[in-house]
């Protein structure tokens, strides 16, 4: 039950909206696709889904292309909230089940074991449009989860949700991976997936630009820092070779490294000089390597 | 298969549980009612004179100096049974002209025999709107005239009655689809209510169509209902489902017409009924009536949901869904006007354009009595039409779903093809 996405364009007209996505996503792990809007995220999805054929390239689920043959088990959470406004909760949460293969009875479990699930069993009978929009993004995350897909594609999920339901979601989500369910899901939130993912990927102009487990990038990122703190100046170890650059500060100073193996070498020349009483070498954040990939073109 | 029924059932329940359906509905069948029995109603009121009475109609008041007139012309508005009643009187023309401003009288009637023994006759009443009382006074004033004329002229009444003998006069018609003017007229009625509720039927439930369409992407539940089963699917269930929810409506109105006229206390044969040409219902028109309002439906509401498709706000809807009004107006105004000369030619050619034929096929098979294979063709092409449409439709259907933006223009048609293609 692998997601296998190999060599994928997708062109409207002379413009791809994603260019040559190649990626695997395996059973029962958690993928985030990061990007800035407009980087062919929802594209992806999309073409994930079915709705729409990729120009070139295949998708496949557990082997096969993904039709509507399959669509019983895949959970789909658009970006956008899409639920009927005046609809009930749980007749839409039965009916979305229904079209999902359910039967009705089931759905009608389902429904409400998820509402009792998230604290909210008593809008069952209420209308969507009553709820609030955090509670609305409850129900629309349960009508993606209600059929017990196993591959939920969740597409910004945390978005419009206070900190306390953004934790209840993650734990939700978390125990439907533990399930067994693979999850592929985008967010602007690094943190989320820092937290959340073991594989992902960042898009620009439709193009991963990084892709891998979360080591993989921050190593592949190719620049570490290392914090140095000593009495004395430490401005000499800039001369060291792949040292990039030197951020002095009151207690000692920062420097950019390409490979691992310079921070030992600097560690090793500081300790010539007297005693270092801090030595760390620092990973960069997701959110750094993001800035960095796709921010200085934005810039 | 199941997910088609999910959905069918879902659009027509939906649709049938809200408060507006129901309440025009209702609305509705309480009109029928009150129109089968206004008849009744209206008199049941007068009666109760809640209108205050008023001067009594019914009742003439008649000038004459010497009085010969009187009652020959009383015995002719007896045998006429016009329920007339004359009266003497000898006021003057004055002050029986201030007794109508007065409300007093409805009406007088000064007579006069001339030296040629011509009844000359003035009929006065509040406004010149009056016509059915004077023209019954004159028709029988006329008789009184001949009978005068003809004592003086020594004829005997049987003489009189070959003088007036009637002619035979009959309209015959060579064209084998014509009906004779008898039966011409008592369809026309029942056609002319016909058309009206096809044409206002399609018009009404592929609106619905489009709204609830557009109203599905704007909420954007649409992406997920196309993730789960197939877009074209979704476009055909829902239109079934509406179009059953729409001809179940038609049926309890036309349930509730029949209830109300049979136990209304209104003569069918009689006055409103009968223009309609009700007493004569034939069974051949009502089930071309169901024919044509269902390959009307199914063609126009492709339509509009392959044009609700494409706008991303319902606001948008009314102006994308003009060109389908206007072809459905137009094909109104040729059925209309072909009521009153069905063989017209350009009737008879726009009954062949699909978008023009449930209408105009269905005037001219209610109107004519044309071969079997005319209205066969006309169906045959309708099919032909929805089943292209449909096809066409799903494609623009399947792509026009997944585009948001400023769209509200026939050439994002093309747009949602190239994106329905996937």
């Amino acid at each position: 039950m692998t997601l296998q996405i190999e060599q994928v364009t997708k062109k409207f007209g002379d413009f791809s909206a994603v260019k040559d996505l190649s990626m695997t996503v395996k059973q029962g792990s958690m993928y985030g696709f990061l990007g800035a809007n407009g980087a062919g995220k929802t594209t992806t999805f999309r073409m994930i889904l079915g709705l729409l054929d990729p120009t070139e390239g295949t998708i496949t689920w557990n082997g096969q292309p993904i039709s509507y043959a399959n669509s019983t088990h895949i959970g789909y959470l658009p970006e956008e909230r899409g639920l009927y406004p005046k609809m009930k909760v749980e007749d839409q949460l039965v009916y979305l089940g229904q079209l999902r293969g359910m039967k009705k009875n089931d759905a009608k479990i389902s429904a409400h074991n998820w509402l009792e699930r998230f604290e909210v069993p008593h809008y069952a009978n209420k209308k969507v449009e009553e709820l609030s929009k955090g509670n609305q993004q409850k129900i629309q995350v349960i009508a993606s989860v209600i059929h017990k897909p196993s591959l939920i594609i969740l597409d910004e999920p945390f978005s419009g949700l206070d900190p306390v339901n953004v934790e209840m979601l993650k734990k939700a989500i978390m125990d439907i991976q533990k399930d067994g369910a693979t999850i592929v899901f985008s967010s602007h939130r690094m943190d989320h997936v820092e937290e959340l993912c073991e594989q992902l990927c960042i898009m620009h102009h439709g193009e991963a630009i990084v892709r891998g487990s979360l080591r993989e990038v921050k190593r592949g990122f190719g620049r570490q820092n290392v914090r140095l703190k000593a009495d004395f100046d430490l401005s000499f170890l800039s001369q060291i070779e792949g040292v990039d650059s030197f951020k002095p500060s009151i207690e000692g100073g920062v420097f950019q490294i390409s490979e691992e193996r310079t921070a030992h070498e600097l560690l090793r020349t500081a300790l010539t000089k007297g005693e270092i009483r801090y030595f760390a070498i620092e990973e960069p954040s997701l959110q750094d390597i993001f800035i960095e990939k796709v921010g200085k073109e934005h810039a | 298969m199941r997910d088609f029924w999910t959905i069918f059932k879902q659009s027509f329940l939906t649709k049938a549980k809200t408060k507006s359906f129901v309440i025009t509905t209702l609305i509705v069948v309480a009109g029928i009612f009150l129109m089968a029995n206004i008849a009744t109603i209206i008199t049941k009121i007068q009666d109760a004179g809640v209108f205050g009475g008023g001067p009594e109609k019914d009742t003439i008041y008649v000038v004459e100096e010497n009085g010969q007139l009187l009652d020959p012309l009383q015995q002719q508005l007896n045998a006429s049974e016009s329920g007339i009643t004359l009266k003497a009187t000898t006021k003057t023309v004055d002050e029986l002209e201030q007794q109508i401003t007065d409300e007093k009288i409805a009406s007088f009637l000064v007579l006069e025999l001339d030296e040629t023994e011509t009844i000359q006759a003035t009929y006065t009443s509040e406004n010149a709107n009056a016509f059915e009382q004077p023209m019954k006074v004159r028709e029988a004033l006329q008789t009184v005239q001949t009978n005068i004329k003809a004592n003086s002229l020594e004829l005997s009444a049987d003489e009189v009655v070959q003088l007036f003998s009637p002619i035979q006069f009959e309209q015959d018609a060579v064209s084998a689809s014509s009906k004779s003017e008898e039966e011409l007229s008592q369809a026309r009625g029942l056609v002319y209510v016909l058309i009206f509720v096809i044409y206002f039927a399609v018009f009404y439930y592929s609106n619905m169509i489009a709204t609830e369409v557009a109203t599905e992407k704007s909420s954007r539940v649409m992406e997920i209902i196309i993730s789960s089963v197939s877009p074209v699917k979704h476009m055909f269930a829902k239109i079934a489902g509406v179009g059953t929810l729409g001809l179940l409506q038609i049926a309890l109105f036309g349930v509730a017409g029949f209830i109300a006229l049979k136990t209304s206390s209104s003569d069918l044969t009689t006055g409103v009924f009968s223009f309609f040409g009700f007493s004569n219902v034939s069974i051949s028109t009502m089930i071309f009536a169901v024919l044509f309002f269902l390959l009307g439906y199914f063609l126009y509401a492709t339509l509009a949901a392959l044009l609700g498709s494409l706008v991303s706000r319902t606001e948008d809807v009314q102006q994308l869904l003009l060109p389908m009004t206007f072809l459905i107006i137009i094909a109104s105004f040729i059925a209309f006007s072909g009521l009153g000369n069905p063989e017209a030619s350009y009737v008879q050619i726009a009954s062949y354009f699909p978008f023009f034929t449930p209408l105009v096929m269905f005037l001219r098979v209610g109107m004519l009595d044309l071969p079997i294979w005319e209205p066969i063709l006309g169906i045959g092409i309708l099919l032909v039409s929805i089943f292209i449409l449909g096809w066409f439709g799903s494609r623009v259907y399947r792509g026009g779903v997944l585009m948001y933006g400023a769209s509200q223009s026939l050439k994002d048609i093309k747009k949602a093809m190239d994106l329905g293609r996937k």
